[in-house]
């Protein structure tokens, strides 16, 4: 009798968690699918019946004007890669030698240095002076202004510190012994063996920086230099403003940006989307590490 | 004793010195694989502290930073004036009540899918549901608002498409400014539940097993499990996950509000944070004065709590205190 009770409690808890996870599950995805079908729609599909789960009439219309001036998309395309991959390898470059630094048992102000560091994420001079500071190094309107400011994070240095401080001491020291310099050990032994916090920090800077469009609307004004998520605000902030100026005025007039605006966002995030099922993995790894060390 | 003599105290000053560059010499090479991320934070952190002068002036770009007339507390007085219409009280309110509502109940539903996801039967379907509820936050914060733009619309949103179709009247969400601290609060809840979620994973998957064998013999049922085993459990890594979030309540979700609330003031009074205060008054008025006042308000207090917190934390658990 105690075990059918348990089965049916199961059973119970079952139903109730199914039916909480799917309304999340639900929540979730039907958003991705509403754009991903608007950008298949024609946009007068769009203005009649609004937007919907399933294209109501499938149309290219949207991908056709995007791939009409390749240029444009081809450029922010290549800004936004141009930023992320340079980015992503200079902070790691830049957080990987500090981390194995700071963790040194021999390095006397390693503890001092680390509070710097960390000081940094306590009281900040705020937006204004930062912004100041990045205009007079001369990096407005360069791609420089997109990469520079975000390849140091005081958190995933600490972490990176925190994750090689548990390298066993015996390694590195062995390879001093045969006489190996402090950079040599860095590159051939320490980086093969922090595989997962360089995997995790990497793929967490590779993100910001693709999401990134606060950069650009601070310090991007030529449209050549704008990366993928900046022109795709710039796109929806320009159709925002005109609805919101007056919507009846419109409501005749065929807009006919709906699917293009939605084409937009399916190519901005595609990359990520598709290569999500193989990274889960590691993000999933990175969040718990961080969680756990951080 | 030795007495201190001028000689002594000249040596061991020298001393210091000496040894603070026999130190970088002894170890130069990982000094030297630290300074790029010092400079970094010199550069872009430290430097940039000198800039809290502009807060004094009424600058202006012909003269620059210290050509500027300098106003002493005037920007900090408009900052400051008008009681409960002030806008520290109305941007202070907003990104604090903001903040406290994001924490508790983010770490709530995180902590329930956490515990959903682990107790659940079928392996496909917790993979699933895990990599769903996890993929809102990869996306970045244009794509929050355009998904937000597609719902609200006026002519073909979702949510209008929905009301026509039900014969109801249509809902202008854009100019309705009351309803949108719950909007607000979905998206950012949207956004985050999966990613916190894992972490709340990873605390499940340490706990002891055996207590869960015990349990399972004497007869307990799942959510005698989950009430009397994990949730007590639990209470730690949630109260210290709280409380680190509490630590930064002064910084606001930017992107999140900005993207959705963008430039439609009608609904600032609801939804305007400190952080895109300073950001418009920077970007749309130009009044750097203003903007980096409000910018020093917000750091100098939230120093403040985060030391208050830490403070509190130290009470709790020595070791998960932060310095």
């Amino acid at each position: 009798m105690n075990n059918k009770d348990l089965q049916n409690s199961k059973i119970i808890f079952n139903i109730i968690a199914y039916f909480i996870l799917i309304i999340a599950v639900t929540m979730c995805a039907i958003p991705f699918l509403m754009v991903l079908s608007g950008s298949f729609s024609s946009n007068p599909a769009i203005v009649k019946y609004g937007y919907s789960i399933f294209p109501r009439s499938f149309s290219l219309d949207g991908y056709r004007m995007i791939f009409l001036y390749p240029e444009e998309i081809g450029r922010a395309y290549s800004v936004s890669t141009t930023v992320a991959v340079s980015g992503t390898l200079a902070g790691l470059l830049l957080m990987t030698m500090a981390g194995y630094a700071l963790q040194k048992k021999e390095l006397k102000y390693a503890n001092a240095i680390a509070f710097f560091i960390y000081f940094t994420t306590l009281f900040n001079c705020g937006l204004v002076p930062w912004y100041m500071m990045i205009s007079s190094l001369g990096m407005k309107d360069t791609l420089w202004a997109l990469i520079v400011p975000m390849i140091g994070n005081s958190f995933y240095i600490l972490l990176t510190r925190n994750f090689m401080r548990q390298l066993p001491e015996s390694l590195t020291e062995s390879a001093k012994i045969d006489g190996a310099g402090e950079f040599f050990i860095f590159i051939k032994i320490v980086i093969p063996l922090s595989s997962p916090i360089i995997a995790t920090v990497g793929l967490f800077l590779a993100l910001a920086y693709w999401n990134d469009w606060y950069h650009a609307s601070l310090f991007i004004k030529d449209t050549s230099l704008w990366p993928l998520q900046y022109k795709l605000y710039k796109i929806l902030s320009a159709q925002m403003a005109m609805s919101q100026a007056g919507a009846e005025n419109f409501s005749n007039s065929v807009i006919p940006t709906e699917a293009l605006k939605l084409a937009n966002a399916v190519i901005a995030t595609g990359p990520i989307i598709i290569l999500y099922p193989f990274l889960q993995k590691y993000f999933i790894q990175g969040i718990t590490i961080g969680a756990v060390k951080g | 004793m030795p007495v201190e003599t001028a000689n002594t105290v000249k040596i061991s000053k020298t001393n210091a010195v000496l040894s603070f560059f026999l130190e970088l010499a002894k170890n130069r090479v990982l000094y030297l694989m630290v300074l790029p991320a010092i400079a970094f934070f010199v550069i872009f952190a430290y430097i940039p502290l000198t800039g809290i002068y502009y807060a004094f002036t009424n600058y202006n770009y012909a003269d620059g930073l210290f050509g500027s007339p300098f106003v002493g507390f005037r920007n900090f007085k408009y900052f400051f004036n008008g009681g409960f219409q002030s806008p520290v009280w109305l941007l202070t309110k907003n990104t604090v009540l903001y903040n406290l509502v994001f924490i508790f109940l983010g770490n709530a539903l995180q902590c329930l899918m956490a515990i959903l996801l682990t107790e659940i039967s079928g392996k496909l379907f917790k993979r699933v549901s895990q990599s769903v509820l996890l993929l809102p936050y990869f996306v970045s914060y244009v794509i929050v608002g355009t998904i937000a733009y597609n719902i609200f619309n006026v002519e073909f949103g979702s949510l209008n498409t929905l009301m026509k179709s039900l014969g109801l009247d249509v809902v202008n969400v854009y100019a309705t400014p009351h309803i949108w601290p719950g909007i607000l609060v979905m998206f950012n809840m949207w956004k985050g539940v999966g990613y916190g979620s894992v972490i709340y994973l990873a605390a499940i998957s340490g706990l002891d097993r055996e207590m869960y064998e015990a349990a399972k013999i004497d007869g307990c049922n799942v959510f005698k499990e989950i009430r009397y085993i994990t949730l007590p459990l639990l209470k730690p890594t949630f109260i210290m996950l709280v409380l680190f979030s509490l630590g930064g309540i002064m910084r606001g979700q930017f992107e999140l509000f900005y993207q959705l609330v963008g430039r439609n003031g009608q609904l600032f009074p609801f939804t305007d944070i400190i952080d895109t205060y300073i950001y418009r008054s920077l970007t749309i008025n130009f009044n750097i004065g203003l903007s980096t006042a409000a910018g020093l308000y917000q750091s100098v207090l939230g120093l403040g709590i985060v030391l208050a917190v830490n403070n509190i934390i130290r009470r709790i658990n020595k070791e998960n205190a932060l310095f």
